[in-house]
């Protein structure tokens, strides 16, 4: 899944051959390099959960759960050495908070997602509860398979907050809010009204954001049925377990039909139990869906991010084109559209000659500041439709891969499930011949 | 008791006739077919002649003697079988139908172990229908409309080598009515013989409708059964009123000639007397079985239960793949490159969907049906222990009532004493009977069940890995032109 990252860097092998101290010190201090991913020279992994509990915000006790993050430089693995792993322990807001720091400071990628907070997509069996140790194991799952895509990502595996997190434990907090991230954060009020008052986005983007509704309604729509359908499942696969009880009492009174239907009922209970990991598995399937379930929503927010930097453009080069005309009615004096300024003069006189200057000077270097936001806002603009689409791309041949690749386990899960089925009927059938 | 092993004899002796292999060993007894048919039928019809006394008060002078002279006439017959060498035990039973006693110690051709090698391969040869000599089958439903009612009747077609019949083929209609009239004749005149039940009036949970489709099917399923049940029976197919059911165009005129309400009556009102006053000391056998039959019934009832709620689960489990498929073809229809394994998914879950309706129904046809016909067996059962009960208590009654005036001689006390040994014995043999195939229906149907379960995961996992294939095609072909 999060091996594309070794894939796909061009970079030549000599990276891999810095010693392990070598390689953490460029990782404190280059921002943006180019080349290998942080993946190709460190091993990360998401080893364990705890419980622990602590003091919150608001000084209450509260129970949660902390997560083991181990690293081991790749290249001394390479050697053939194995040293101790680094490491450290997060929390899952930790994990948000570091996303939400991605998020702004990466806006043209589609940033990976976090598995989700609470148990959604929930069916009868399966707990609702954060505590719940299934859940707390694919929330582990999930974890370390953002970080690998993170850590895998040509562009977001070298920042340096990324680095802090997966090395310096205490302090880190502190470390990423000095950035600043959350004055760059985009209001929602800003975007929204952006989203509705954009007059020339980029179709190719509109065309994404569109794509990423529908693969939100598709896939939720999906997980809905499935957990439906596993409901079931589990229900008559465990009223078969009543066979067995039934049997097994009815084998008591019977002479040559005893043994035949004690076992064949020992058989009915068997196949009852065996459908908890058969759905156990099933959620590892279902947590793939929910990954680009959740991505769509980043595929969503990159759009949404150009539609505002179109926007701003746009009312950047509107209010130019607004201020010139003032200028030129100002210096010529023709009034070319309705204007207050018109009406205010033909109703109180024309104003003073020094006043009128004054202005016209004004209007110039309003003009100049003007022209100059126009450049900036254009380059943002160009810059982001650049980068996101390229980013874009990368995502839309991940996610083809991946979702391909999650169609073929469910497959093989199925696959499994009819052998176990087979071997059940086999044995019972076996059994009913002895009756 | 002696009585029940000559009947077993010539029981055996009679089939084992209709097997090729056996001709030499039967010839043994030196005994033709025709004495033992006569024979079958002479004990039938003291039993015919039994069930008439006691229920008629106008001839206590004629069937009663008559009836014993019968039965005096046939034991002699039958003792005749048995050379004075042979040495039968008169303790053991019925164990003679188990395999692992047997009668006595003689060797290989003596009688014994020839009828328990024959009740083996009897046991084995279940499927063989030419050995069978009255074929019945019921088919062809029709609703009749008449200005009072509407009903439903149904073909029934009887084939036939059996020399008493007219002719070898018989079309009739019959309505459900006419099977109710033939079964409760049988138990009239056989009542401690187990008689196969037939299937409810109507159902009524599901408020299911009389003429609904599915509804005709299974009744005439389980009216089939019924039929093919009685004409296996040995004694019951003899009977005069199965012929008449399967032969007589015109059955109303008949079933009016049958033993009037006030008999039936007087029958019941003596049944309830004698269940008041109880069995003085009922023998052991029948206690064993009277226990046997209460449990089983109980647990025939909760397998039928949970194969209810097996089919309840998985039709809601059926309804919601339905619903599952769908969203899988409807993103392949907005992706690009993983458009086609969304789409064979969504087919794959189809196929399997609709596997499963297939073994649903199999579930319905099948294993339901037999468990429900011994749920009904179980009340059956019942009612015949009560009626056996009822006769002994009867004869126990009478006895008492003579023993007080002091009567020595009692024709009709030693009338009674011969009832009940005979339906004592004939119960018996037939419970065994029963018992077998019980085991064998059960075991049928229960094997079916396990096959139609094993063939749908068959099904299933070829689906699933001829996506897979394909899958591991487009993988491969993908490489090769990936690669440079």
């Amino acid at each position: 899944m999060a091996e594309d990252g070794r894939e796909e860097s061009v970079a030549a092998d000599d990276d891999s051959q810095h010693t392990a101290e070598d390689g953490i010190h460029s990782l404190n201090n280059t921002m943006v390099e180019e080349g290998p991913t942080l993946l190709r020279r460190m091993e990360i992994c998401v080893a364990e959960a705890e419980k622990r509990s602590g003091k919150n915000t608001v000084n209450m006790q509260e129970t949660f759960t902390v997560y083991l993050i181990e690293t081991r430089p790749m290249d001394a693995l390479a050697e053939g050495r194995n040293p101790a792993p680094d490491s450290l322990w997060r929390r899952y807001s930790e994990f948000e908070l570091l996303r939400n720091y991605l998020l702004v400071t990466f806006p043209y990628i589609v940033v990976p997602p976090l598995p989700e907070k609470r148990a959604e997509f929930v069916w009868h069996k399966l707990s609702a509860d954060n505590m719940d140790p299934d859940f707390v194991e694919r929330r582990r799952v999930g974890l370390e398979n953002f970080l690998l895509r993170v850590a895998s990502h040509p562009v977001l595996s070298n920042d340096k907050i990324l680095h802090h997190f997966l090395t310096e434990e205490h302090g880190w907090k502190e470390v990423v809010y000095e950035t600043g991230f959350q004055a760059k954060a985009d209001s929602r009020l800003k975007a929204l009204s952006a989203t509705f008052r954009v007059r020339n986005p980029d179709k190719r983007f509109m065309d994404m954001k569109h794509y990423s509704d529908e693969l939100q309604s598709h896939t939720s729509q999906l997980l809905r049925a499935r957990a439906r359908v596993a409901d079931r499942l589990y229900g008559v696969y465990k009223v078969h377990g009543n066979y067995g009880r039934v049997f097994s009492e009815w084998s008591a009174i019977e002479k040559e039909m005893g043994d035949g239907l004690q076992s064949a009922g020992h058989h009915m209970d068997a196949y009852a139990a065996s459908i908890d990991d058969i759905l156990e598995e099933e959620e590892h399937y279902a947590d793939q869906l929910k990954e680009y379930l959740f991505y769509a929503e980043a595929l969503r927010a990159v759009c949404r991010k150009h539609e505002l930097t179109q926007f701003e453009l746009e009312m950047a080069t509107q209010d130019l084109i607004s201020k010139k005309q003032q200028h030129e009615e100002l210096a010529t004096g023709i009034v070319r559209t309705f204007s207050f300024k018109g009406m205010t003069n033909k109703l109180f006189g024309q104003e003073a000659p020094e006043q009128r200057e004054a202005r016209l000077k004004l209007l110039e270097e309003l003009i100049e500041e003007g022209e100059e936001a126009v450049k900036d806002k254009t380059v943002e603009c160009e810059e982001h439709v650049e980068k996101a689409w390229v980013d874009m791309q990368r995502f839309k041949e991940q996610k083809d891969k991946d979702l391909r690749e999650a169609l073929i386990n469910y497959a093989v899960m199925q696959v499994s499930m009819c052998k176990k089925g087979i071997q059940m009927w086999s044995n019972a059938k076996e059994c009913f011949l002895k009756m | 008791m002696v009585v029940q092993q000559r009947l077993l004899v010539v029981f055996t002796l009679r089939a084992a006739w209709k097997v090729q292999q056996h001709w030499a060993e039967v010839r043994l007894w030196r005994v033709s077919l025709f004495w033992l048919e006569i024979s079958l039928k002479l004990h039938s019809l003291c039993g015919v002649f039994l069930g008439v006394s006691v229920n008629s008060s106008e001839f206590p002078s004629v069937f009663p003697p008559a009836a014993c002279r019968l039965s005096a006439c046939c034991w002699t017959e039958m003792s005749a079988l048995f050379p004075a060498h042979l040495d039968l035990e008169e303790e053991e039973d019925l164990e003679v139908f188990s395999k692992k006693t047997s009668l006595t110690d003689g060797g290989p051709n003596s009688p014994s172990s020839m009828m328990n090698q024959y009740r083996l391969e009897a046991e084995e040869e279940e499927e063989e229908k030419e050995e069978k000599e009255l074929f019945v089958t019921v088919d062809h439903p029709e609703s009749h409309v008449t200005a009072i009612e509407t009903f439903i009747t149904y073909r029934v077609l009887t084939k036939t080598t059996r020399s008493d019949f007219d002719c070898s083929e018989f079309e009739v209609r019959r309505r459900y009515q006419d099977f109710l009239w033939l079964r409760s004749r049988l138990e009239e005149n056989h009542p401690t013989l187990i008689v196969h039940p037939l299937p409810e009036k109507f159902v009524m949970k599901g408020m299911v409708e009389r003429f609904n489709e599915d509804f005709i099917e299974t009744r005439r399923r389980a009216l089939q059964r019924f039929l093919s049940k009685i004409s296996e029976h040995p004694l019951l197919s003899c009977s005069p009123h199965l012929k008449i059911f399967l032969t007589t165009q015109d059955l109303q005129s008949h079933k009016k000639q049958a033993p009037g309400f006030l008999t039936r009556v007087g029958e019941t009102v003596r049944a309830v007397a004698h269940s008041v006053r109880g069995v003085r000391s009922r023998p052991e056998e029948f206690t064993l079985m009277q226990e046997y039959v209460e449990q089983f019934s109980s647990k025939i009832s909760s397998v039928d239960k949970v194969t209810q709620r097996i089919i309840r689960e998985q039709r809601e489990y059926v309804d919601e793949m339905k619903q599952y498929s769908p969203p899988y073809s409807q993103w392949g229809g907005m992706e690009e490159a993983l458009q086609l394994p969304l789409q064979e998914v969504a087919g794959c879950v189809q196929r399997c969907s609709t596997e499963t309706q297939l073994q649903l129904q199999h579930l319905s046809t099948v294993l339901l049906p037999a468990l429900h016909e011994y749920m009904l067996c179980a009340d059956t059962l019942k009612a015949v222990m009560r009626r056996r009960d009822n006769i002994q208590a009867e004869y126990e009654a009478r006895r008492e009532a003579m023993e007080k005036r002091g009567d020595q001689e009692g024709e009709e006390v030693q009338a009674l004493q011969e009832k009940v040994e005979v339906c004592n014995s004939s119960l018996q043999v037939d419970w065994s009977r029963w018992r077998s195939s019980m085991r064998t229906d059960l075991k049928t149907a229960l094997l079916s069940t396990a096959e139609s379960n094993l063939q749908h995961y068959e099904k299933c996992l070829a689906v699933w890995e001829t996506f897979l294939l394909s899958q591991r095609e487009e993988g491969s072909e993908q490489k090769e032109e990936e690669a440079p």
